[in-house]
């Protein structure tokens, strides 16, 4: 206990980062200033602090010193913090005895220009910080156990690709999908850059081993409805959406031995209502109760009960096998799970808001997903690309690249939708394959075939004989007699206007966070980049990872990628998703709130603002307090900044610890 | 630094997830801010105790920043929600005290708002600049 009590001996070390802090401010200013503080015993300054020496002088200034606290003036306490309280514990201290001063991020990058004024404002950083260091004190991270399951939300082929690697790792996955099946996008395409491999025979057999894999709980027509807890111990509520058709499990479960659906369609055949298929985008008829597909995954019929008129012939086809139930409901199910991971990719922008482009008014500009399903053997013209005003062949085809990408208009997105180019010349490539004679143009800005063998299929595409014209395109028009289109653009190279008639325009319009992803992003907690895709830890050291610890992200939610990027991703989100799994237990940072009962008068106040209900109200000694279950607690401080009473300790960011920093920052320093 | 020419105090109380990691941002973009603004980092704008602001007034702070999550983004659910509801309750204290209220602001910056910090930043200290030193530094005096 008297150790405790000790007066303060703390170490402060000033990093130079080589000219990126020293070039801006003045270090040796700053560490002979520290040595003026109280508490500091040595002040030092390296080059390199993170280094090796770096932390190796902590340790030995701990040792030499008998330090009760260390300051660190260098980067953000965002990048590295952590590795100066392994250096501290090194030392042998507490790894909370650690304070750190961000002279880097928001003092020398921002203040370039101002060598006196960020000098003067690092000599407060640090004044601030030790004045917080010497009040630290020892703490000590709860250790939480984490089950052995994983969650993985979204099932196109990222989704699929990091529940197979949990999978195989041992880890019971729960895998959930919005849609009736697993594939997600790249279940629609028919080729695959720069391969040509077709996208369907690489992805199903995939969902296939998804489909059988015993460590795979797979719920499709399934949302998450709900999430508490934190890394290791996640709550999620799922919301299983009535799909009126049982599998042979349900149906088993039920007591219906043998039945549930078996996918032979029977319901299909009879059903009297006919929708358009969005998985065809519209240019496929479906019936109420559908398929997208036939190698959907899981092979099992869902009901639209939007269109559903609950005639009942469908019921009477299914006969023994008793699969349908038109009064089903929606269900819902928590299961607990350690980590989870984000995969729940894109949709495409709603082109038609660029007028200029004529989707949806002229009947021959179609999407690049929609050339997608016309092109592909399964589609719903066999493969035959044709002009959806008449039918006819198309014998030239114009492709509008950039089609509401790098468009700084403020109706379209400002960013590269980086798979367009590449698909683009793939759709190119198509036609002049499928369709002798045909004549594709390409309008570009630049193309970008930045990937391993992509530069090489562009000039493939270039030799087959396709066309690129530099510029972007202003205007299309429609022909009213013949339908053909006119394509205004100005050819950049040229410098020349460009009028070409063609009979159909492909737009390769940019993509965008799958709608509603808004909802489950805000349940996990992760943050979005302004342009709305998921935000990652760290663009380069954590591309994984999310600020909420044990949720990680894989694929084009996290901003566009194609099929290879994605499937990087993933396996390195499963890989990272594994790790606290593995483990077995996880560290959660000891920032609890404590209640100090003799300052508390039971008013009860903070427990109806903790958003986890960690706070209840207790007797005591014949007094009511209040009590933290600290499992629960995330240390936001809610709590305590409101207690009028002042009766909550928030470690490590405790009244008197803050109130420190205010009063060093204004009433110490040279005034 | 111009010689001789006032510097403002001011503190800014940052939440840990969005607006300290907006702060960080504009560094790694290098967009450049005048550096009068000292920062204290807490994890949720929530723990920004009343008390907290006061203390700095009286210190002699010319103005204070909180800065936290966009609504709906706050790392733990609400606790922006539950700071902004004080900072308005601290507004109307300040002006009972004959302190002006904008020396007191509240925003609201994502850790992908780089360039919007650097202009929150610019922003608060033209107002405390224009307002001049603190009511109760120029009693003090
Ligand atoms: C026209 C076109 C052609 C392309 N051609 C190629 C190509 O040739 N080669 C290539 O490498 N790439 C190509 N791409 C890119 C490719 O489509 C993507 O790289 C790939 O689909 C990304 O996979 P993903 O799993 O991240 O996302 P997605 O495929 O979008 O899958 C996401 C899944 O998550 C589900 N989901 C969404 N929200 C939720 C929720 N809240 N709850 C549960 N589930 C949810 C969705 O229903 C979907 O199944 C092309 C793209 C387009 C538009
Ligand atoms: S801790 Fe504070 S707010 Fe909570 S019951 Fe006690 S006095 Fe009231
Ligand atoms: S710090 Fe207080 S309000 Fe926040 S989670 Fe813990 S107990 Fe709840
Ligand atoms: S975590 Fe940023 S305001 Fe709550």
């Amino acid at each position: 206990m008297a150790e405790e009590k000790k007066q303060p001996r703390i170490g402060v070390f000033v990093c130079h980062c080589g000219t990126n802090i020293a070039g801006s401010l003045d270090v040796k200013a700053v560490q002979d200033y520290a040595r003026t503080l109280p508490g500091v015993i040595v002040a030092d300054e390296y080059q390199y602090m993170c280094s090796t020496p770096g932390q190796k002088k902590i340790d030995d200034a701990i040792k030499e010193h008998d330090l009760t606290g260390i300051v660190v003036a260098a980067c953000s306490p965002r990048l590295h913090e952590p590795t100066f309280r392994t250096a501290t514990k090194e030392g042998g201290l507490n790894p909370f005895r650690f304070e750190m001063a961000n002279i880097r991020e928001q003092n020398s990058w921002v203040h370039m220009h101002d060598y006196e004024g960020a000098t003067a404002k690092a000599k407060d950083a640090v004044r601030i910080a030790v004045a917080k260091a010497a009040l630290l004190e020892d703490l000590y991270p709860k250790s939480v156990p984490v089950e052995h399951a994983a969650m993985v939300v979204g099932a196109g082929v990222g989704g699929i690709q990091a529940a197979l690697d949990l999978a195989s790792a041992g880890i019971k996955t729960y895998l959930i999908e919005k849609t009736p099946t697993i594939g997600g996008r790249m279940s629609q395409l028919d080729k695959t850059f720069p391969t040509l491999d077709c996208s369907q025979c690489i992805l199903t057999p995939k969902m296939v081993d998804v489909g059988r894999h015993p460590n795979i709980e797979l719920h499709t027509y399934t949302e998450v409805e709900a999430v508490e807890g934190y890394i290791g111990n996640f709550d999620i509520t799922l919301r299983k959406k009535a799909r009126g058709v049982m599998t042979p499990t349900e149906a088993t479960a039920k007591g219906i031995v043998g039945g549930g659906c078996n996918g032979c369609g029977d319901c299909d055949a009879v059903c009297p209502v006919i929708k358009p298929n969005p998985f065809e985008f519209g240019m496929k008829p479906r019936k109420a109760i559908y398929i997208y597909h036939p190698q959907v995954v899981p092979l099992i019929y869902t009901i639209d009960f939007d269109s559903c008129v609950k005639c009942g012939l469908c019921v009477e086809a299914c006969g023994e096998k008793k699969a349908i139930d038109l009064n089903m409901e929606d269900s819902f199910e928590t299961v607990k799970v350690g980590t989870v991971i984000l995969a729940t990719g894109y949709d495409a922008f709603p082109i038609e808001k660029k007028r200029e482009w004529g989707y949806k008014q002229f009947d021959n500009v179609i999407t690049s997903l929609e050339f997608e399903r016309l092109i592909c053997a399964s589609g719903p013209t066999g493969g035959h690309l044709i002009r959806p005003s008449d039918g006819a062949t198309p014998k030239k085809v114009a492709f509008v690249l950039c089609a509401g990408s790098r468009d700084n208009t403020g109706v379209g997105k400002p960013y590269c939708s980086r798979f367009c180019c590449m698909y683009s010349l793939k759709h190119a490539h198509q036609i002049t394959e499928k369709i002798p004679g045909c004549q594709a143009y390409i309008f570009y800005m630049d193309i970008r075939s930045f990937g391993k063998m992509y530069e090489e299929f562009y000039y493939r595409i270039q030799d087959e004989g396709t066309k690129f014209i530099r510029g972007r395109v202003a205007n299309i028009l429609e022909d009213a007699k013949t339908k053909n289109l006119h394509v205004y653009a100005e050819d950049t190279l040229l410098g020349q206007p460009v009028d070409m008639v063609v009979d159909m325009v492909v737009l390769a319009a940019a993509v965008e966070p799958t709608q509603g992803v808004d909802t489950v992003r805000k349940m996990f907690g992760v943050s979005c980049s302004q342009d709305g895709w998921m935000l990652e830890a760290h663009p380069k050291l954590n591309p994984c990872g999310t600020t909420t610890a044990g949720v990680f992200l894989a694929g084009v939610c996290q901003g566009p990628k194609d099929i290879p990027d994605t499937v990087a991703q993933a396996e390195g989100a499963a890989s990272a998703a594994s790790i606290p799994i593995h483990m077995g237990k996880v560290e959660l940072e000891p920032y609890f709130a404590q209640c100090i009962e003799e300052k508390c008068a039971g008013c009860g106040m903070c427990v109806n603002l903790c958003p986890y209900s960690a706070l209840d109200l207790i007797e005591k000694d014949g007094r009511t307090v209040m009590h933290v279950t600290e499992a629960k607690c995330k240390g936001c401080g809610t709590c305590g900044g409101f207690c009028p009473g002042g009766a909550i300790y928030m470690q490590h960011f405790t009244t008197p610890q803050i109130v420190a920093q205010i009063d060093a920052f204004l009433l110490g320093g040279e005034q | 630094m111009a010689e001789g020419e006032w510097q403002p105090k001011i503190l800014a109380i940052i939440c840990n997830w969005c607006s300290y990691a907006g702060a960080d941002l504009a560094g790694s973009a290098r967009i450049q801010y005048p550096p009068d603004v000292r920062a204290i980092r807490v994890m949720c704008t929530g723990r920004v105790d009343p008390l907290f602001i006061m203390k700095a007034f009286a210190d002699g702070a010319d103005g204070v920043l909180v800065s936290g999550c966009h609504f709906g983004d706050c790392h733990y659910i609400a606790g922006n929600y539950k700071c902004a509801k004080r900072m308005f309750l601290m507004k109307s204290v300040l002006k009972d005290l004959g302190i002006e209220d904008n020396r007191l602001r509240m925003t609201f910056v994502s850790a992908s708002e780089g360039a919007k910090w650097a202009k929150v930043i610019e922003d608060v200290v033209k107002t405390v600049k224009d307002l001049g030193p603190s009511p109760l530094n120029q009693l003090q005096q």
